[in-house]
């Protein structure tokens, strides 16, 4: 018997996972996909939002403010490339800028702090903003993480200090047996006294395993551009135009590895299993970012995508034990801001909920840290000299755009949670993430993966269990 | 720090040509730093026949045509790196590599050459629209995976784009057991040479779809299950109705070649339209001493012209390094009507008896006078019967008729001759 069964590995299941590691728990993370943190979590905006616009009082509120300052820790003991950029949300019409005064007061009620700022001000830190802005209202605590790492780092973290992690496990029913449960996987049966639904866009579906819920999941899609590094300087903060009953609108921003992102569009969805993209929206998204930072340069989109969100009917987080059974915790509708939140969630899920159904006792040998990722990006010459030295595969680089090296690919496969795909390897390091995307170093990392596993090329996925690369061998001579 | 006289960032076609001319322009202190383990860049992968015509007169293939430079190259003593990156280049000429068995070791060069090749055109450069799945590659990655490594990318395939490589690709693929169901070409013309148009679809009863493109890609199962074509009118818009659904395992894509330049980038060196850098008649780009060519300084159809492009830089450099170059005037050279972009884009020097300009029409075009002005003296005027984007057009003009122009500018347009 278990103690907590957490489902889903996502940003929330992947912190409530990392708290609960503190404390003698017999705890498992169970993942439908063949990694963690590959969907909601791996298709966002990827921004550590200040808090000021969630309405106030809600759970959106309270735990985005929360969450943003716990992020410095967090990306310190994680590992994780994370810079408070700063967020600017910009009014161009007179009627937006009368609307920044409603957003300082909200800002107020939630604790955001923030600063109004002139047109000159704004124009003098971002040059290529439109020149139609009448002022902006300044966020300093807004920042930009790197958010594939942060949830492999955090699962890993918290498989280091003891939570067993299955992948590619979906959770396909689920008995309420009244002091336990017992959960029916793809593999097998587990018992367990607590079971966390952290499900993501699939939470509705667990939820009614056990009873029928009050709320739905109504999936909105957002599809986004990536660009190039480039090093004009497009923008340096968050560039918002003012929130609408739809989200926070189309985003024109730097990311943690120096790239810009613009999106993402907001339109409801009936299947989650939905990611195409479309020229049309796209064409939309390019429109209205434009109406904010004029010459974008869209010559240099390397990449474009989507994201589905797992807005609920309430519109707010639903973070409650079932109606049936306080035993059994749903996480549920984790919209933005759930990436910043999540840290935040996991504290109030264990609070409120888990810290009330166990006598808890403290791991001594707890360690928050994971072990120092060498990655030649943040080292300095001598540092890489050093290193190659110690280890020459540091300096055989694989990825020519993104400058990753062999040693940086063959440490990931040494860690935790290790990458077993192409696409693994590309969230982890950025091997293909730069402007060929994967075009030179993708055979490579899969040779490398196939070797690692000990299997043939024709087993190595891109992602998905049926996403093979290659598809046969050809006659050797 | 390690000071050399000239270093050559690829150890390809133009790389190998760029140091061999060097050397017997009198340089013996070159390096060059090969990314690959082996010389001949992207070639060594090509490896079916049709290099060498204009060069050796003769048909080889890729690894045969790059063996003949390797070979010189290694008979003439001329040092070279394998599995050695550029990291960084710095506008004093610094080059930063990395390798294993050096770590990362700084160089301050006299002379640089960048002859670092072309990367593909990816699905997200082009905003493919569909699903994210696997089974979408570029021609060249597929023919990496084949060619090198053994294996096949796909069984049933869809080709999007009619670049070389994309219909090298096409004939490859059917020889191992792979159906080719079409070529779709956004352009109503293709973009690939006659000849590969003839012997990689014709032969094979591949058909070639004009004017067309992917509307979107199905694969929700994880990999390539179905690709949706339409036809586009004259503004690149999809009619609709005229969808045509080919299941599929895999999306091909053959939609261009760019410049891998981002050092140069990096360095703001002045670029052009051909997203290379912009180049005097020696080659050397806005940075002094730092020199481009081959397919990182705009995409060649033909080998040949590669390596004599190289040759050009080799001299470009040797020149350079030998206090030659001296620039003494600052023609700028522009396409006019017709014309995509033309190299070289300035003349400064006047150590060259001829030069060769090189450029691309815009669209195809029969019948047409290419006229030279400056200002409104016609340097030369040639005659073509045809043109095609697909192939480079090379005009060579004696260094007479360059000396004493009206102004400082020469533009290379079309007229239709009637």
């Amino acid at each position: 018997m278990r103690d907590v069964i957490i489902i889903g590995a996502g940003v929330s299941g992947a912190f409530i996972a990392r708290k609960l590691s503190r404390y003698q728990l017999d705890v498992a993370l169970f993942e439908r996909e063949s990694d963690v943190g590959n969907v909601t979590s791996n298709a966002n905006s990827a921004i550590v939002h200040s808090g000021y616009d969630p309405v106030p009082h809600t759970l959106k509120a309270l735990l985005n403010v929360r969450g943003n300052a716990m992020f410095d820790e967090i990306s310190d003991e994680l590992d994780v490339h994370f810079s408070r950029c700063g967020s600017l949300t910009v009014a161009v019409t007179d009627e937006q800028l009368k609307m920044l005064d409603d957003l300082v007061i909200r800002s107020k009620e939630n604790g955001v702090p923030v600063k109004l700022l002139s047109k000159e001000e704004v124009m003098a830190m971002e040059p290529h903003i439109s020149k139609e802005v009448k002022g902006a209202l300044l966020a300093p605590t807004a920042g930009v993480i790197d958010p594939f790492n942060l949830v492999v780092h955090c699962v890993e973290n918290a498989v280091d200090n003891g939570v067993e992690l299955h992948l590619s496990e979906p959770v396909v029913d689920i008995k309420d047996l009244g002091d336990h449960f017992l959960v029916k996987t793809s593999k097998g049966e587990y018992e367990t006294k607590v079971v966390i639904n952290a499900a993501g866009l699939y939470s509705d579906k667990i939820a009614s395993m056990i009873e029928d819920i009050d709320w739905k999941l109504i999936p909105r899609k957002g599809e986004y551009f990536v660009l190039d590094h480039y090093d004009v300087g497009l923008v340096n903060h968050t560039i918002f135009p003012l929130p609408s009953a739809k989200g926070k609108g189309v985003l024109v921003s730097m990311t943690s590895s120096n790239n810009y992102i613009v999106g993402p569009s907001s339109e409801p969805i009936d299947d989650v299993e939905d990611f195409a993209t479309d020229s049309y929206t796209l064409g939309e998204i390019r429109r209205q970012a434009t109406e904010l930072v004029p010459d974008i340069p869209f010559n240099q989109v390397i990449r474009v995508f989507s994201g589905i969100r797992p807005t609920s009917t309430r519109h707010d987080f639903i973070i409650e034990p079932a109606k049936s059974n306080k035993r059994f915790i749903n996480v549920a509708g984790i919209e933005s801001p759930g990436l910043v939140s999540s840290p935040a969630i996991a504290e109030y899920v264990f609070e409120n909920y888990v810290s009330k159904l166990f006598n808890l006792v403290e791991k001594k040998n707890f360690n928050p840290r994971v072990k120092k990722y060498r990655r030649l990006c943040d080292m300095n010459e001598e540092e890489r000299n050093r290193i190659i030295k110690e280890d020459p595969d540091f300096g055989k680089i694989i990825c020519s755009c993104e400058k990753v090296s062999l040693g940086e690919i063959k440490e990931l496969l040494t860690r935790s949670v290790p990458p077993t795909t192409v696409k693994g390897v590309k969230r982890r390091c950025r091997a293909g993430f730069g402007k060929c995307q994967g075009g030179f170093c993708s055979p490579m990392v899969t040779l490398i993966l196939a070797k690692h596993y000990g299997v043939s090329p024709l087993d190595i996925k891109w992602d998905k269990e049926s996403s093979n690369i290659l598809v046969e061998e050809v006659k050797k001579l | 720090m390690i000071k050399r006289d000239l270093v050559i960032i690829g150890g390809g076609s133009a790389g190998m040509a760029a140091a061999i001319e060097a050397k017997k322009n009198g340089i013996d202190d070159i390096l060059i730093l090969e990314k690959d383990n082996v010389l001949g860049g992207i070639l060594n992968q090509c490896i079916h026949n049709g290099f060498g015509l204009t060069e050796f007169k003769e048909e080889l293939t890729g690894p045969e045509y790059l063996s003949r430079f390797a070979d010189v190259v290694k008979e003439m003593g001329i040092e070279y790196k394998l599995d050695s990156l550029v990291l960084d280049v710095t506008e004093n000429k610094v080059v930063t590599y990395s390798n294993a068995n050096d770590g990362i070791v700084n160089i301050e060069a006299k002379a640089i050459v960048f002859a670092t090749g072309c990367y593909e055109r990816s699905a997200g450069a082009i905003q493919l629209s569909g699903d994210r799945c696997s089974g979408i590659i570029t021609a060249g990655t597929a023919q990496k995976y084949l060619n090198i490594h053994g294996y096949l990318a796909g069984k049933r395939i869809v080709i999007l784009g009619s670049g070389d490589i994309g219909l090298i690709m096409a004939r490859r693929m059917t020889l191992e057991g792979a159906k080719v169901l079409c070529v779709s070409e956004l352009m109503p013309y293709s973009n690939g040479l006659n000849r590969n148009i003839a012997q990689c679809l014709n032969d094979y009863n591949i058909p070639l779809y004009l004017s067309r493109s992917v509307l979107r890609v199905e694969g929700k199962s994880g990999r390539v299950e179905k690709v949706v074509l339409a036809a586009v009118d004259d503004k690149m818009k999809f009619i609709p109705g005229t969808e045509m659904e080919f299941e599929c395992d895999t999306l091909l894509l053959s939609v261009g070649l760019i410049p891998y330049v981002s050092l140069l980038d990096k360095l703001h060196a002045e670029m052009s339209s051909t997203k290379g850098a912009k180049v005097n008649d020696q080659l050397m780009t806005s940075i002094p001493g730092v020199f481009a060519c081959g397919n990182c300084l705009h995409v060649h159809d033909v080998v040949d012209f590669v390596t004599d492009e190289g040759r050009e830089a080799g001299r470009g450099a040797a020149n350079y390094i030998k206090g030659l170059s001296e620039k003494k005037r600052h023609i700028t050279v522009k396409p006019g009507n017709g014309v995509g972009y033309v190299i070289p884009q300035y003349i400064e020097t006047d150590l060259n008896n001829d030069i060769t300009f090189k450029f691309r029409v815009r669209k195809p075009i029969k019948d047409v006078f290419v006229n030279f002005k400056s200002g409104d003296t016609l340097i030369q005027k040639v005659v073509k019967m045809v043109l095609i984007p697909s192939e480079m057009v090379m005009i060579k003009i004696n260094k007479s008729k360059l000396e004493n122009l009206p102004v400082d500018e020469i533009e290379v347009s079309l007229e239709e001759r009637k």
